[in-house]
């Protein structure tokens, strides 16, 4: 076990592999698409929309299906029941994530140049976290539109939080949530760090130093 | 008397009263309510079927008649769809009630609709837009099937009677009109009709269409002897040049108490007459053109090669052209004949100078040289469509019947009445017939529609304001099979099928989409609506949407003149809305995306509610407004 943990912290300041740079370089240009192909899609389903509506949240925009015309008829049939409109100025995320995102492909191409183990660990670490907050995040938002419903509303439903993963039955629509494209993307970007710390790390175990006896 | 003798009688008056009753009960009553039906009655009830969800093959667009719209049905369901209001106000889409509908209608309150027409590319229905007459009024409107609105309303000087309309030529370069009534020329001149002969004449007219947008504009008329013209069609293929319409009452006359129906019947034959467009087009811009009420008017005796009779028996009523352009097909309503001509052998006879008479300048073709074959076909024929598999079906008005016969080549000195292949009895008194895009170069077949006149007895009875009667007949396989009895508001004329891939609507007027007609007062939100007192001029900005009307309240002084612009802002489909001021008779709808504007005096002072009129959502009733009249 201490052997591991020396092993490991010996290893960290190794500089990557030209094969882990290169894995490191394709993940930077990978994460790319992300920022333009939808993260997430909600659609909604009915027997009077059975064609469906249809909801893409992208790192920086939301948008409707039907040429963005689906956004609007969210909003108006979200309205009965006291739900807030869905208006894109009201959500930061569609700020900071893209910054953080290309804040991300900018280490990355660093750690690509002139980076060590400890790099990439780090750039492993804050995309796990990143990734694990914007979720929450999502989940947050969700619950809280879900919840915040106007008291002089219309239409009187109890309280509820759209589904973050999955099919939910809300009023008369099915509503299905799902990552989209771009999720995926992001996704690849984690396994591909990852695949560059393991290229690193099995260089630098097999040309550690065998410790003295 | 003995024993056996009483059984005997009682035996013979059980007999007879059997027989009597049965008698009695002979009398054929239709069947009411659910059929368990016959193995042929189940393959006709499966080929009308459109399972719900499904969509129907075809549209069939009927002519309305006087009632001055448009029907569309589907094929083969037969299910009446929606109505096209062309010629009349229609309160269920608010046509004729804002300012730009009722500029279009032109104060007239109705108009006689009778034959629609496709627009065509290459004699193909292309899908953009269907024409159609007004026999009442002299006018031809277009209906942008992009929408199904109609667009443009042409009135059309000197015209009278317009029913030798509409036609369109191949690529849509011009729409037939043609004076079936005729008048003294130009329109408002005046003779009394003892002087019919001499000062009434016909018009033929060629309205120029725009290739783009498809504004109509007339482009020429041509003053011609006072014949009835009263049904055409425009030539295909080598016969593209060319339009021809039947005519009667070559009698000449109008004798006041003598009955136009004996006195147009008396002449053996009466004539199809034939128009080079392409040489009017020419004339109209040549230097010898008159300009009359604003349009280039020809006279034939000016313009060798522009127009020609052919003889035709008798009173005809229906002259059509076959896809391949080839064969000119002229019906005589009194005459048991079908008459085929040659284009080949009229280009031939033209060339020749092969003629019998002029008429006021058009020469007269002689019969024989041209006359392809004589078909006995029945009695009274009228129009005939094609199937595109070298057949033709003519309506036989008298006999009640549809007869199939083969066109031409014919066997020489073959008995024409072999040709003659079936025929089906219709319900009843049939006018004219419509196949699936059976006025195009290639007609798809498969289906047949009878348009009759008469429907009686043929559905549960509503009084004597009998409907009209169209029957789906199935012309795919050797024998005609009557499939469904369909019925109408009155009256279709007649009507046009065409594939319903065919034609691209849309259904939303998108707010970004060029070619959404762009109304300067449209307003997009709420923010925008306004009102603006001008003097006594009031006038409104207002949205309409899911579920509120804005502004929800007008205030304006008795006199006050008062304009309401609405906007639809929805941009989903089917949301549509309307806008209703209680007892001030404003009915608007607007569809989404849509604006209107409606006029009014505010002369009732008080306070008088309004709402939206077409049911749009679960708050429908909540989109009201108070419009306050000061006094």
């Amino acid at each position: 076990m201490r052997d591991m943990l020396r092993r490991f912290r010996a290893s960290l300041d190794f500089p990557l592999v030209t094969k882990s740079r290169l894995t490191i370089l394709l993940a930077a240009l990978v994460i790319i698409p992300g920022l333009f192909l939808p993260l997430w899609k909600l659609e909604f389903t009915s027997q009077q929309y059975p064609e469906g509506l249809e909801l893409y949240i992208y790192s920086n925009k939301l948008y409707g299906g039907d040429d963005g015309n689906d956004l609007t008829e969210i909003n108006v049939l979200n309205h009965y029941i006291g739900m807030a409109e869905l208006r894109e100025e009201d959500f930061t995320e569609f700020k900071w994530i893209p910054l953080v995102v290309s804040i991300m492909v900018v280490l990355t191409l660093r750690a690509a140049a002139i980076g060590t183990l400890k790099t990439l660990l780090d750039i492993f670490v804050s995309t796990v976290y990143f990734g694990g907050f914007s979720l929450w995040r999502f989940w947050y938002m969700l619950h809280s539109y879900g919840h915040n419903l106007d008291p002089r509303a219309a239409v009187k439903v109890a309280p509820f939080t759209p589904p973050l993963f999955g099919t939910k039955l809300v009023g008369q629509f099915t509503v299905t949530s799902y990552p989209a494209s771009g999720m995926y993307f992001f996704i690849l970007f984690g396994v591909l760090v990852l695949l560059g710390i393991y290229f690193t790390y099995k260089t630098a175990i097999r040309l550690m130093p065998v410790k003295p006896a | 008397m003995k024993a056996h003798h009483y059984r005997n009688v009682f035996v013979l008056v059980a007999f007879i009263s059997s027989m009597l009753l049965i008698h009695g009960c002979g009398d054929k009553e239709s069947k009411r309510g659910r059929n368990s039906g016959t193995s042929e009655q189940a393959s006709a009830a499966l080929a009308t079927y459109v399972a719900p969800g499904d969509l129907d093959e075809y549209y069939l667009f009927y002519s309305g008649g006087h009632s001055g719209n448009i029907f569309v049905a589907g094929v083969p369901s037969m299910r009446h769809i929606c109505t096209i209001p062309v010629f009349t106000p229609y309160p269920g889409t608010g046509y004729g009630f804002d300012e730009e509908s009722k500029k279009m209608l032109g104060g007239f309150k109705w108009g006689d609709a009778h034959h629609p027409a496709f627009s065509e590319t290459d004699g193909e229905y292309d899908g953009r837009w269907l024409f159609i007459n007004d026999n009442a009024n002299g006018r031809v409107a277009r209906v942008d099937l992009r929408d199904f609105k109609t667009k443009q309303i042409l009135k059309i000087p000197n015209l009278s009677g317009n029913h030798g309309a509409t036609f369109v030529t191949e690529n849509t370069e011009y729409v037939t009109s043609a004076t079936r009534m005729s008048v003294p020329f130009p329109s408002g001149s005046y003779a009394d009709v003892t002087d019919y002969a001499d000062k009434y004449k016909g018009i033929l007219v060629g309205i120029k269409v725009d290739p783009d947008d498809g504004t109509m504009a007339v482009g020429w008329e041509i003053v011609v002897p006072p014949f009835d013209y009263d049904l055409g069609d425009a030539g295909k293929g080598p016969s593209k040049d060319w339009m021809f319409w039947t005519c009667y009452n070559s009698e000449r006359e109008f004798i006041e108490g003598g009955k136009l129906e004996v006195t147009a019947s008396q002449k053996d034959k009466d004539f199809v007459v034939m128009v080079n467009w392409k040489e009017a087009e020419k004339a109209a811009a040549s230097g010898k053109a008159k300009t009359v009420s604003g349009v280039k008017v020809l006279d034939p005796a000016d313009f060798p090669g522009l127009a020609y009779y052919i003889p035709l028996a008798k009173s005809p009523h229906g002259v059509d052209v076959t896809p391949d352009g080839r064969w000119i097909i002229g019906s005589g309503k009194l005459s048991p004949t079908t008459t085929v001509f040659d284009f080949e052998k009229i280009q031939k006879a033209i060339e020749s100078k092969d003629f019998t008479e002029t008429i006021d300048g058009i020469p007269v073709i002689n019969y024989a040289s041209v006359r392809e074959a004589e078909i006995p076909i029945g009695l009274g024929p009228l129009h005939t469509q094609f199937d595109g598999k070298g057949y033709a079906y003519t309506s036989l008005f008298i006999e009640s019947a549809v007869a199939k016969w083969k066109l031409p080549p014919y066997e020489e000195g073959a008995d024409m009445s072999q040709y003659v292949v079936e025929k089906i009895p219709v319900a009843y008194n049939i006018g004219h017939l419509c196949t699936a895009e059976g006025d195009s170069k290639s007609p798809d077949g498969n289906y047949l529609i009878a348009l009759n006149k008469l429907s009686k007895g043929r559905h549960i009875s509503v009084g004597p304001s009998i409907p009209e009667a169209a029957q789906l007949i199935d012309i795919s396989g050797d024998n005609m099979k009557l499939l469904y009895d369909a019925f109408t508001e009155p009256e279709p004329h007649y009507a046009q099928m065409i594939k319903a891939d065919k034609i691209k609507t849309i259904e939303v007027y998108k707010r970004d989409d060029p070619l959404s007609p762009k109304n300067p007062n449209a307003v997009w939100s709420k923010e925008e609506t306004k009102i603006v007192r001008n003097g006594n001029k009031v006038e409104v900005w207002m949205i309409v949407v899911r579920s509120f009307i804005a502004p929800d309240v007008i205030r304006v002084k008795k006199g006050d003149h008062v304009t309401v612009h609405i906007t639809n802002i929805e941009q989903t489909r089917d949301e549509l809305h309307g806008f209703a001021i209680n007892d001030y008779n404003i009915n608007i709808v607007v569809d989404p995306g849509e604006t209107k504007t409606t006029s009014f005096v505010a002369d009732k002072a008080g306070v008088y509610a309004y709402y939206c009129t077409n049911f749009c959502s679960a708050l429908h009733q909540e989109m009201q407004g108070y419009l306050l009249v000061k006094p």
